[in-house]
């Protein structure tokens, strides 16, 4: 209605430094880059491997360096952080009624880490551990 | 100044205007309908209402039990064929809320829940959780949504109704964010801006109820009908005034005093039944005005409970068990836990009765329309009356929506029927002149006198003098203190003289509107020589149906007191009869 | 009755004297029980009373008295004092342009639910002389959470989103909408996807989950929205996959 009513500009780049909430939430959105990165270079194995044994040895070797060692465990942290952020909120995102009620937030989360370990177990098997 | 033309205006835009408006649009899509509120209307006072509102739908009921219940519960001041439409129409207008959407609370079965209310012989209170109120404020705002036909001026404060040749032709409101006037003319205005609990010092009301519609209709020649009837609720928080619902005495919620005695027992409302089967009509169940008196006197005795906020009794819940509290009255419980500290699954909640609801308004007949032609009343701010003395918890609610699609179709029948335009050349005159008082507030200077310790004197003046008893001293003494008061209003000056948003200059207006309507509740009072429902005196103790079975009538005088009349009540079927709340044996 | 002395702050802006806001600061003795809008209404009432804010019920249900403090959303009335130190920064709602003082422009949000058609659209033509519809507690308690909001933006003042892209339909709006479409006699969720289901709707989220936390009735806008893009989701797979079978 008023024309001169004052607009507060946020601060494009800098606002999620304002607060704990944000700043915990720009951290958690970071986590997707490791994890951007590590299926890069899962696509680029695939890669070498269709292009003979020789090209695939030089991929397994190069995967050995301590950088490489040392990035695979940094992703497989923040990909850990990045599951368990996700998993706490599916409640929120998933309400199952049974009846009367709602199946208690515990039981969702419950059943994605199921999921999880049970994936995991399949993998692990037909990667023959 | 701005001319907004349109064919029905609606000042207020809480239950009642919002079942009005929507009542317009449905009946008119064609009709130019204009619904100001000084509020949005998510805000108005309708949101704070929560145990439910009463009609008649289950097998076990009749509407002559709602009939005999209200009337006998507003202590024979009711006009009772205005009841009887009323009764009538409620279950129909609350079936409309639950198409709308409404939340009611549902039985097994699916079908609408109902609750036991005080004063009423079986229940028949539908509910929406302890939110009743709140989610029928929704449901209506959200519903009126879907007709563009309703044109919404969120935050105008209506100033002056405009009044040419006997009838009503509009109104003049302040846009608040500019400070710019607006006349709005208009075949016809609803007033339905709620009640004026905030003359008092404790409240449940908001800031916003200083009975703004009350006072436009006053200053235009209406009267105002039985302003003296003041409900006090029974189980409002101390301090706050925070209401905590009647609905909690419906689950089976107990008083008690300081030695944990249920001391409604000894004051007619007796036997005492087993703690969480409480018995209809009874005790915790009985009507709002002997339960605030019973405080009263069980304060004189000393019985009562010494708390920070002064003297107070115990609202106990704790038998109602975690889960009840929990699917019922989670708002009570997050009140009281939030408020005062005391949680009610394990607590005792201090409580002690707070002015909550003006049985007395705008003079209206059963189709509420007032006396002035083209001006119509619903809602708090009217007095129809189905009300009475006394009203009955539940009864409000339902009131808002019969009255407010009441008030709509009267005042399209009006528009049709009178064939009269609005005089434009008369009607901008006067809007000049309304903008030429406001002129003079802002111009004002040298002011002696704040609004807030005018305020101040008024309210403690109400409490002390006009309050759940009365008697000559006291009430002579509060007219002649309002008496000053208003003079004094006259040395207000503004500190903030901006045009956008002043919320100084809207509680002078505000305040303005208080003393007006403050001095017709202790007038009314004061000529009212006997105890009757609400309005008690020490001084007359007896109810005196010979001089005093007739409504009281405040007309506005501009130099000095109300003037005030008489006007006889309305019975039909029920002659005035003793009130009986007790449910043992005669 | 122990009494505090409490400095309050408050970001004040006239447009017709002020260029920019700016912090006044208050000395208010404050008793222990009271809230942040009781210190407000004693600065109003007894040291300067061209202070404008908007309040009502004084019982966290009428959503009037929404305003950041100390950098927080809160409703001013249900701020208890005894959890602030004593001095308290309140300034009005983030991401609204000011009015006035503490009063922020609402239009925006206003415009939004309306555009969400937040009414019921029926499934069934029903007359009033039909009566009720029928409605289990289960299917009740299905959408009842998300009727509770009280409008009070404290969610799209939380909002990073609706700050960066005023565009955003933002919190409230929604979860609005989702309640319509849980609502057992309602019909109208394929006008309202519509509305929701695109760029500036649910899209524009990425769950940061603020309005949720915020919201002082838990109404959790932040689920009602991922369930819409759930339900958006699987609309957009069987229109494309099954396009045969009913919407």
């Amino acid at each position: 209605m008023s024309g001169k009513a004052y607009i507060r500009e946020m601060p494009k780049t800098t606002w999620w430094l304002s607060h704990s909430r944000y700043r915990r939430y720009v951290a958690r959105e970071v986590t997707c880059i490791p994890i951007g990165i590590y299926t890069a270079v899962l696509i680029w194995g695939l890669m070498r491997l269709s292009q003979g044994a020789l090209a695939w040895e030089g991929f397994l070797g190069a995967l050995n360096s301590p950088l490489s060692i040392l990035f695979h465990l940094v992703a497989f942290v923040f990909a850990i952080v990045h599951t368990i952020s996700w998993f706490n909120v599916t409640p929120s995102a998933m309400r199952v009624q049974i009846g009367e009620d709602f199946a208690p937030g515990a039981v969702i989360i419950g059943v994605h880490y199921a999921g999880w370990v049970v994936v995991s177990l399949i993998v692990l098997f037909m990667a023959g551990v | 100044m701005e001319k907004i033309q349109i064919d029905i205006a609606i000042v207020g835009a809480g239950g009642a205007g919002l079942r009005a408006a929507i009542a317009l649009a449905e009946s008119d899509p064609n009709l130019r309908i204009a619904l100001l509120s000084k509020v949005y209307p998510m805000r108005s006072h309708t949101c704070a209402a929560e145990g439910g509102a009463a009609g008649v739908i289950k097998g076990d009921d009749s509407l002559d039990l709602h009939f005999s219940d209200t009337v006998g519960g507003g202590d024979w001041l009711c006009d009772q064929d205005a009841v009887e439409y009323f009764i009538n129409e409620a279950p129909k207008e609350l079936t409309q809320l639950e198409h709308w959407g409404c939340p009611w609370s549902r039985e097994p079965d699916g079908s609408v829940a109902v609750r036991p209310f005080g004063g009423m012989k079986i229940k028949r209170t539908w509910f929406a959780a302890d939110k009743s109120g709140f989610h029928i404020l929704h449901t209506l705002f959200q519903t009126s949504l879907q007709y563009p036909s309703i044109r919404r001026f969120d935050e105008f404060y209506t100033t002056d109704l405009l009044v040419e040749d006997g009838r009503c032709q509009g109104c003049t409101a302040i846009e608040m964010s500019t400070g710019l006037m607006y006349q709005f003319q208009a075949k016809s205005v609803i007033v339905c801006a709620g009640g004026a609990g905030r003359i008092f010092s404790f409240t449940t009301n908001g800031a916003i109820k200083t009975g703004d519609g009350m006072a436009l209709a006053f200053r235009a020649g209406v009267a105002l009908k039985d302003m003296e009837f003041v409900q006090y609720h029974p189980t409002g928080l101390p301090g706050t005034g925070i209401l905590l619902t009647e609905g909690c005495r419906g689950e089976g919620g107990i008083l008690v005093n300081k030695d944990g005695y249920r001391y409604l027992q000894d004051y007619g409302m007796g036997p005492e039944p087993p703690i969480g089967e409480p018995v209809l009509k009874t005790m915790e169940l009985g009507p709002r005005d002997r339960l605030s008196q019973a405080f009263w006197h069980e304060q004189r005795k000393g019985n009562t409970i010494p708390t920070q906020w002064g003297d107070c009794v115990h609202l106990d819940l704790r038998h109602l068990g975690e889960k009840k509290i929990s699917e019922r009255l989670p708002l009570v419980r997050d009140l009281s836990v939030s408020y005062v500290g005391k949680d009610p699954v394990h607590d005792l909640i201090p409580i002690r009765p707070v002015v909550h609801y003006m049985m007395g308004g705008i003079h209206t007949d059963i189709n509420a329309a007032t006396t002035m032609p083209g001006l119509y009343a619903a809602g708090e701010c009217a007095c129809v009356s189905i009300n009475g003395a006394n009203r009955l918890g539940s009864n409000s609610l339902s009131e808002l929506l019969v009255f407010g699609k009441r008030a709509a179709l009267n005042a399209i029948e009006y528009i049709s029927s009178s064939g009269k335009d609005v005089d434009d050349a008369a009607v901008t005159k006067l809007a000049n002149e309304a903008q030429g008082r406001i002129t003079t507030l802002f111009q004002k200077s040298n002011g002696t006198e704040t609004i807030s310790g005018l305020r101040k004197e008024m309210t403690d003046t109400m409490e002390q003098g006009a309050g759940i008893y009365r008697t000559e001293e006291s009430l002579k003494e509060t007219c002649n203190k309002l008496n000053e008061l208003r003079s004094r209003f006259s040395a207000v000056e503004l500190n903030d003289k901006s045009n956008v948003f002043n919320t100084d200059l809207f509680s002078a207006l505000e305040l303005g509107a208080m003393l007006d309507v403050a001095e017709t509740v202790a007038v009314g009072a004061l000529e009212r020589k006997e105890s009757r429902g609400s309005h008690q005196r020490l001084d007359y103790t007896q109810r005196d149906d010979n001089n005093y079975l007739k409504h009281t009538l405040a007309y506005h005088d501009k130099t000095d007191a109300p003037r005030i009349d008489y006007r006889d009540v309305v019975i039909t079927k029920s002659k005035p009869g003793v009130r009986d709340y007790s449910g043992g044996k005669k | 009755m122990s009494e505090r002395q409490v400095e309050v702050e408050i970001l004040r802006y006239d447009p017709e004297t002020d260029q920019a806001p700016k912090l006044q600061s208050y000395s208010v003795p404050c008793q222990e029980e009271w809230v942040v809008l009781d210190a407000i209404t004693y600065i109003k009432d007894h040291i300067d009373t061209t202070v404008s804010f908007r309040w009502s019920c004084h019982m966290a249900v009428c959503g009037s008295c929404g305003m950041m403090v100390n950098g927080e959303p809160a409703l001013s009335c249900k701020s208890f004092l005894r959890d602030y130190p004593d001095k308290i920064r309140i300034e009005p709602l983030a991401h609204f342009p000011i009015v006035r003082d503490l009063v922020v422009q609402l239009d925006d949000f206003m415009e939004k639910l309306n555009r969400v058609k937040p009414y019921i659209i029926p499934k069934e033509k029903k007359s009033v002389s039909d009566g009720q519809h029928k409605q289990s507690p289960a299917q009740l308690k299905a959408f009842n959470q998300y009727t509770l909001c009280i409008n009070c933006t404290l969610c799209y003042a939380a909002c990073p989103q609706y700050g960066l892209v005023p565009d955003f339909i933002g919190p409230a709006a929604m979860a609005l909408a989702h309640r319509y479409n849980l609502d057992s006699r309602d019909g109208g969720r394929d006008q309202r996807q519509e509305v929701v289901a695109t760029d500036e709707g649910v899209w524009e989220c990425s769950f940061v989950g603020a309005c949720s936390d915020v919201c002082p009735k838990q109404v959790d806008p932040a689920g009602a929205i991922q369930q819409m893009k759930i339900a958006s989701t699987v609309d957009w797979y069987k229109e494309h996959l099954m396009p045969w079978s009913k919407p």
